[in-house]
């Protein structure tokens, strides 16, 4: 019998069942593994509870004062967020025009069969180049490339068109134009790479029926396939502008750290989380805890859009799959 | 001679044939080929930034690299002022030393938390709850991991290496979890029940099966984590703060390449410029070199 339960070739290892002391080591490695899962859990619940906690001091100082306050001042301890909130969106929005735009064209050209196979892997490589290029080497881009490129187009607009408020200020070197456009290219393979999972979740036929009716393929794209892909591309945009939110180092070196609330895009701005990579190193007590409100406003801000995009994500993927 | 006469087989019909031909000059056609055109534009813009990055790292970077005094600007001390010369080798020991103190932290948990999430009990609150919250953290701004660090451990202990390693952890946790969760469930479900079928433990499963099958996914994705960690700056500064020098121990500031192209992007001097320049383009190259370890790792052993 025993020759039978002995493996060809090797006289050593004879098939048996887990031995107790196996499925003692199962049980404890199941135990670790799920604690591990719970770790995730307690980690976000830790990391709110701590900024939560550090803030308190200044949330009881300042109150909900604190997010319509405009000036920061250490030495008379006025701390307002306004600027920052207001520059924080602003900045976003305006990448997410350009890198929404630009993003889900790229989707479409690589997914909608516009070039060879070969092409596309080119282009999906540049793609997520871009994002893998550090903030901090697109922050030094934008100083020494971006900002001395787009000096002479501002000044141009600034002259001819001073009336437009966008185009209110001169730019004097960083400001709220160059740290948008940096955001822009940033965003741009998020929004790219979950707008590509978007159409992809597109069965094929959908496509073949459009052109069986005699569309052009652009009329495909612009009323077949970008209502279908909707849900995805509008999950990617809100992705994309929860990643433009809490994006640092490139602004915190492109966008001037000014606390105004300035519609032009070539005056210097702030934004939250610039705020708190510049003031951060050498902030004081008082300006720590004031810093942790800030911080927490960021928190709450982005905590919201991020759990609204992979609402509408999961959303689309259940309309494709669930059924 | 003939009584079939083929011309006449080519019936008219009595209805109006409609034109099936598309031509040229046709309103949609034009807007056709016009949106064609403008998405081909779109798509060669979108690639003008990355390759004007890419020149000015080989030109400004790559003049002090690959010039005559390499070793000098590898391992030297960082210029003070209006100092000539210097390098960066306390910025590269530094980021590589905070990115395996993180690595080393987030990669056991973040394995064994996507073996519960993929195998062990995927479709629980627990594990419903836990993949979420992954995900909510892969969009969580970086700055607020160093702030939380800076909660926790900065205040009590001071600025070290090793709160700069574990804030780095905190980030690359989520993508290590979700990328080894993807690749677990890659594995057939015919191996898997192939294995249950023999008697084996779950435990047995994972460890003979499951595991060395997904192992290619796993590594893909702890190497991208790597390198996304290694191009962070935010979580570093105000956990590892910045040093001139080596580090000696783990609970000393510490530099790191991110910082140090901040650090330096703003001085008047132009050999700091400079040496931003030349440690932007290391730090591309060691966040390049992960990423192509990880299409390497990655081809698929089944």
């Amino acid at each position: 019998m025993a020759k039978i339960l002995q493996q060809p070739g090797s006289s050593s290892t004879i098939t048996r069942a887990p031995s107790s002391g196996e499925f003692l080591g199962d049980s404890i490695f199941r135990a670790v593994a799920y604690s591990c899962a719970m770790l995730i859990i307690l980690l976000v619940a830790f990391i709110l509870w701590q900024i939560g906690k550090e803030a308190m001091p200044a949330v009881g100082e300042h109150g909900l004062g604190f997010w319509t306050g405009t000036t920061w001042d250490v030495n008379k301890g006025q701390f307002g967020v306004l600027p920052e909130i207001w520059g924080t969106l602003y900045s976003s929005l305006l990448a997410l025009m350009l890198g929404g735009i630009f993003g889900i064209s790229i989707a479409i050209f690589l997914t909608q069969d516009f070039i060879h196979d070969r092409l596309a892997t080119v282009f999906r490589t540049v793609v997520e180049l871009l994002a893998a290029i550090p903030s901090v080497v697109y922050g030094l881009w934008g100083i020494y490339v971006l900002i001395p490129l787009i000096r002479p187009v501002a000044q141009w607009l600034h002259e001819h068109f001073s009336w437009f408020p966008p185009f209110g200020t001169d730019l004097s070197g960083p400001g709220m134009a160059p740290a948008a456009l940096v955001l822009a290219i940033m965003i741009l393979p998020t929004v790219a790479a979950i707008s590509v999972d978007a159409f992809r979740r597109i069965p094929y036929k959908v496509k073949e029926a459009a052109y069986g009716m005699g569309t052009t393929k652009w009329e495909a794209i612009l009323k077949v396939m970008l209502p279908t892909a909707s849900s995805g591309i509008l999950a990617a945009l809100v992705l994309g502008f929860g990643r433009a939110l809490g994006e640092t180092m490139a602004l915190a070196m492109l966008i001037g750290n000014s606390n105004q609330i300035s519609l032009s895009l070539f005056s210097p701005a702030n934004t939250l989380a610039s705020l708190l990579a510049s003031s951060f190193p050498e902030a004081g007590p008082v300006e720590v805890q004031a810093l942790m409100y800030a911080a927490l406003v960021l928190l709450l801000i982005t905590f919201i859009v991020n759990v609204v995009g992979l609402g509408v994500q999961q959303y689309t993927m259940r309309k494709f799959e669930g059924k | 001679m003939s009584d079939v006469d083929l011309t006449a087989s080519a019936m008219e019909p009595d209805f109006e044939r409609p034109n099936l031909e598309r031509q040229l000059l046709e309103g949609r056609a034009i807007k056709n080929n016009v949106l064609t055109g403008l998405t081909w534009i779109v798509a060669i813009i979108a690639s003008i930034p990355l390759l004007s990055v890419i020149y000015m790292l080989l030109v400004r970077g790559g003049s002090r690299l690959f010039g005559a005094d390499f070793a000098e600007v590898l391992t030297g001390l960082p210029p003070a002022g209006f100092e000539m010369g210097g390098g960066i080798g306390p910025a590269i020991v530094g980021t590589l030393v905070m990115v395996a103190i993180a690595a080393v932290i987030s990669v056991p948990f973040g394995i064994l938390a996507a073996i519960h999430l993929a195998m062990l009990d995927p479709h629980s609150k627990t594990a419903t709850m836990a993949r979420f919250l992954a995900k909510v953290l892969t969009g969580f701004p970086s700055i607020l991991a160093g702030v939380f660090i800076y909660a926790v451990i900065v205040i009590s202990f001071g600025y070290s290496a090793l709160a700069g390693g574990i804030a780095l952890a905190v980030l690359m946790l989520p993508t290590v979890v979700l990328a080894a969760e993807e690749a677990i469930k890659q594995v057939p479900q015919r191996m898997k029940d192939a294995a249950f079928g023999m008697g084996c433990t779950r435990t047995q499963v994972i460890w003979k099966v499951v595991l060395p099958t997904g192992l290619p996914g796993i590594l893909t994705g702890v190497m991208l984590a790597i390198a996304g960690a290694a191009g962070e700056s935010a979580p570093l500064l105000f956990t590892a703060l910045f040093s001139n020098y080596y580090l000696s121990e783990l609970m000393e500031p510490t530099a790191s390449l991110s910082i140090l192209i901040y650090n330096f992007s703003g001085m008047p001097f132009e050999n700091q410029i400079e040496l931003a320049w030349t440690a932007s383009l290391v730090l591309v190259l060691i966040v390049l070199v992960f990423n192509i370890l990880a299409r390497l790792v990655g081809q698929p052993k089944v």
